[in-house]
């Protein structure tokens, strides 16, 4: 091993590739979208859809072959996986936020499938997303009573030993994409949602459990869609589930309640691989807004003279280094962590750090740019305002800035969750 | 490839470095700055660790390759246990590394294998000048060629040892470019102030002011020779070194809270288990990751000749800046009442804390 900063070849190729979409499948797009809530971006979704599948793709999921599994007898390139789904979703994240939620494939609830479930779920669950028709996936955690704590959860499943069915019952919210991966579209693949319930209630944070619910499965009713701040396009969905039932082998790791809360370590387990990711959509985002505002100071003549000492530059000269200061480190921070998990190097502390970081930057900058800009900030005329709207999300969702706070100073404290509330 | 693990040799050099700077430097800090002496012993062991030695290759009497991302990794660890300790083992750097970068093939043979063959002997360099808008490409100091000689005049401040220099490194400003200059000791018209410079930190470490009143010098001791070189470059590393120095002393700022924080009981249970400090440790702690992380890129971008190592640089070191003073400003906080009182070490990490904006020039790697 050595220290590098060399993009790797693969990330490097499809670089502009993803910013000729970015700019003409997304951007083109965003305030039309961004206006009318709720409707799907079909052209864009089949597009990306066909053209993952043209380079052999699986949506954004994580494919073996690229970490490291199945190159026998060659050379062994270094994993990357999730080096590429980095810089994949950072790089739609600066084309629209909303839209890169609208991105074909599993998503999280396929992320879950992939932490959580065995070899076989994978295939099972995951072969999909391959298939003709573009197909969505969705992950239900929060629910109207449990938000940050995901460990009060009320959703309950039971089995039914006659049947060997699990009987599910409760109420998610805020399931991002949720509508796409449950409502049957016709131009979309059979999806699934993935809900976390407790088998055991008692048991807490050992009886939490993910369960794989098939798009249509009765019982499970999308109640609304929720009308949001920024990222719009992407639908949020409040769902209900009521006696729904779904065969034994849906639910994902052991059926049973042990000792150890293996159940809700899987849930974190997924953080970790997902923590990253939103970090770097979040960068996506302020990436956006930081060129977005030098191309305006640009055009009015100011250029950022890099280099001189403090006292000496202009208050905008000051605002924009310490934009590219925290943008750069906040990227590097996710860069860590998901090079990391690619290397299968535990980095519970090094995805929460970079996802406690992303948030701010992304929202920091986002407000920034549109303070900066004035008038021409806030007017829906241009994006820097949108950018600011889907922005804050990223600070919220995944773990808010305060929970991974509490990830990372328990780490770090050698705290259980008991010695540190 | 993107990696972010040191390699074999790094992390052997890291660790030794790092063993130093724990059980040498860090029990010596705080009476070295009271006492406003540094233990001889103390700066020869840190000498011998060798980390300017690694860097000068065979031919001029080193053993190694000058890495920034090696010297990025060791000055931090070293940072870590004590400033100004690091400071003054770093001091033959500020002379011999820029003529490693920049110097002339006579240069180069004439000191390097002079001070790295050796003991710690106090070769330094003269950058800083005393005013509030500071800037290392408008200097003060005036270099002019006259008859084949430099004529130089200004001022410089916190100069480390430079009383008992044998030579040091002027930077001064020829025709509105900064360049370097080879000035030996006893050179006339180089006056060295008698006393030792006061600041707010850093009391351990003898720096001095030098008045330069017509020194004149031959023109060969133009770092590069007739051609003089590009003074970018020797910035971009002395900017990379600060920033890795400034992480290393947040580090230990932060060390130490973390263990008090564990360690102090209030309200019937330990302060760190209040998220009021265990939310301020998690950002000390992000924070310094991002900015060891965005030093280690600009430093592997200035050892591999990108186009955009220097702005890079200045990033990395503008950030550390900020962030130094945040971490060390909160080791205080944490410690309370007891953060004030000098005999706790996050008092004296403060103050240090506040210096970089003003210290740039006194490490380089």
């Amino acid at each position: 091993m050595t220290i590098e900063f060399e993009t790797p070849k693969p990330i490097l190729n499809q670089q502009v590739m993803l910013k000729t979409v970015a700019e003409n499948m997304m951007r083109s797009v965003s305030r039309e979208f961004d206006e009318n809530e709720h409707s799907i971006p079909w052209d864009y979704v089949e597009f990306m859809h066909s053209a993952m599948r043209a380079m052999g793709g699986n949506g954004l999921a994580p494919r073996e072959s690229e970490n490291g599994k199945e190159s026998s007898g060659k050379e062994k390139h270094p994993p990357i996986g999730y080096q590429l789904i980095a810089t994949q979703i950072e790089a739609l994240s600066w084309g629209d936020l909303g839209m890169y939620h609208c991105l074909p494939g599993g998503g999280l609830g396929a992320a879950a499938v992939y932490s959580a479930g065995s070899v076989e779920q994978r295939q099972k669950f995951l072969a999909r997303f391959n298939e003709e028709k573009p197909t969505f996936a969705a992950m239900c955690m929060t629910e109207p009573g449990a938000g940050s704590d995901t460990s009060s959860i009320l959703t309950r499943a039971v089995l039914d030993e006659k049947t060997n069915e699990w009987i599910i019952n409760g109420e998610k919210i805020f399931v991002t994409g949720g509508d796409k991966s449950f409502t049957e579209y016709e131009k979309l693949g059979k999806g699934f949602i993935v809900v976390w319930a407790s088998i055991d209630l008692i048991a807490g944070r050992a009886g939490m459990r993910a369960f794989v619910i098939e798009s249509g499965t009765a019982g499970v009713k999308i109640n609304k869609l929720e009308k949001k701040m920024g990222i719009r396009v992407s639908d949020t969905a409040a769902i209900s589930l009521v006696d729904v039932r779904i065969p034994f082998e849906n639910v994902l790791g052991s059926p049973t309640v042990e000792k150890t809360n293996t159940g809700f370590k899987g849930a974190m387990a997924t953080f970790d691989a997902t923590r990253p990711l939103v970090a770097a959509s979040g960068i996506g985002v302020a990436r956006a807004a930081l060129e977005f505002l030098k191309e305006k100071l640009n055009e009015n003549g100011i250029q950022i003279r890099y280099g001189l000492p403090r006292q000496k530059l202009s208050n905008i000269e000051r605002e924009v280094i310490d934009m590219d200061i925290m943008l750069k480190s906040a990227w590097l921070m996710v860069l860590k962590a998901v090079w990391m998990a690619d290397n299968k190097k535990p980095n519970a502390i090094e995805a929460s750090m970079c996802k406690i970081k992303a948030g701010d930057v992304s929202t920091k900058i986002t407000q920034k740019v549109v303070e900066i800009l004035g008038p021409l900030g806030y007017s829906r005329e241009f994006l820097a305002e949108k950018w600011f709207r889907d922005a804050k999300i990223t600070d919220i969702y995944e773990g808010t800035g305060q929970i991974n706070r509490l990830v990372v100073a328990r780490q770090i404290l050698g705290y259980s969750g008991k010695e540190l509330r | 490839m993107y990696s972010f693990e040191p390699n074999e040799e790094q992390q052997m050099l890291m660790d030794a470095v790092g063993k130093y700077a724990e059980n040498d430097l860090r029990p010596a800090a705080h009476d070295a700055e009271e006492s406003h002496a540094l233990p001889k012993k103390l700066v020869n062991k840190g000498w011998e660790l060798g980390l300017l030695q690694a860097s000068i290759p065979e031919s001029y009497g080193g053993f190694g390759e000058r890495s920034a991302v090696t010297g990025v990794l060791a000055l931090e660890e070293m940072a870590f246990g004590d400033l100004a300790a690091t400071l003054a083992v770093q001091t033959p750097s500020l002379f011999a590394t820029p003529i490693l970068l920049a110097g002339s093939e006579e240069q180069k043979q004439e000191y390097l294998p002079k001070i790295v063959g050796g003991e710690w002997s106090p070769y330094t360099a003269a950058f800083i000048e005393f005013s509030f808008d500071f800037d290392p490409h408008a200097l003060k100091t005036t270099a002019t060629l006259n008859d084949g000689e430099y004529v130089l005049n200004g001022e410089k401040v916190f100069v480390p040892f430079a009383k008992d220099a044998e030579a040091m490194i002027i930077y001064a400003n020829l025709n509105g470019v900064t360049q370097g200059f080879i000035v030996p000791a006893n050179t006339a018209g180089l006056k060295i102030s008698d006393e030792r410079e006061k600041l707010m930190g850093l009391n351990a470490l003898p720096m001095y002011r030098v008045n330069l009143d017509d020194v004149k010098i031959p023109a060969s001791n133009r770092l590069g020779g007739a051609s003089g070189h590009d003074f970018d470059l020797i910035l971009s590393s002395m900017r990379i070194a600060s920033a890795a120095v400034a992480v290393g002393v947040a580090n230990s700022s932060f060390e130490y809270a973390k263990n008090y924080a564990k360690e102090r009981d209030a309200f019937g249970m330990k302060i760190a288990q209040k998220q009021a400090i265990a939310f301020m440790l998690a950002e000390m702690r992000t924070e310094i990751e991002a900015m060891r992380l965005l030093t280690w890129e600009a430093a592997w971008k200035l050892d591999n000749h990108k186009e955009d190592a220097c702005v890079e640089a200045y990033l990395a070191f503008t950030g550390s800046v900020d962030m130094a003073m945040m971490v060390t400003d909160r080791g205080v906080q944490i410690y309370g009442g007891h953060g004030y009182i000098r005999e706790n070490p996050v008092e004296l990490l403060m103050r240090n804390g506040r210096g970089f904006p003003m210290l740039l020039g006194l490490a380089i790697v």
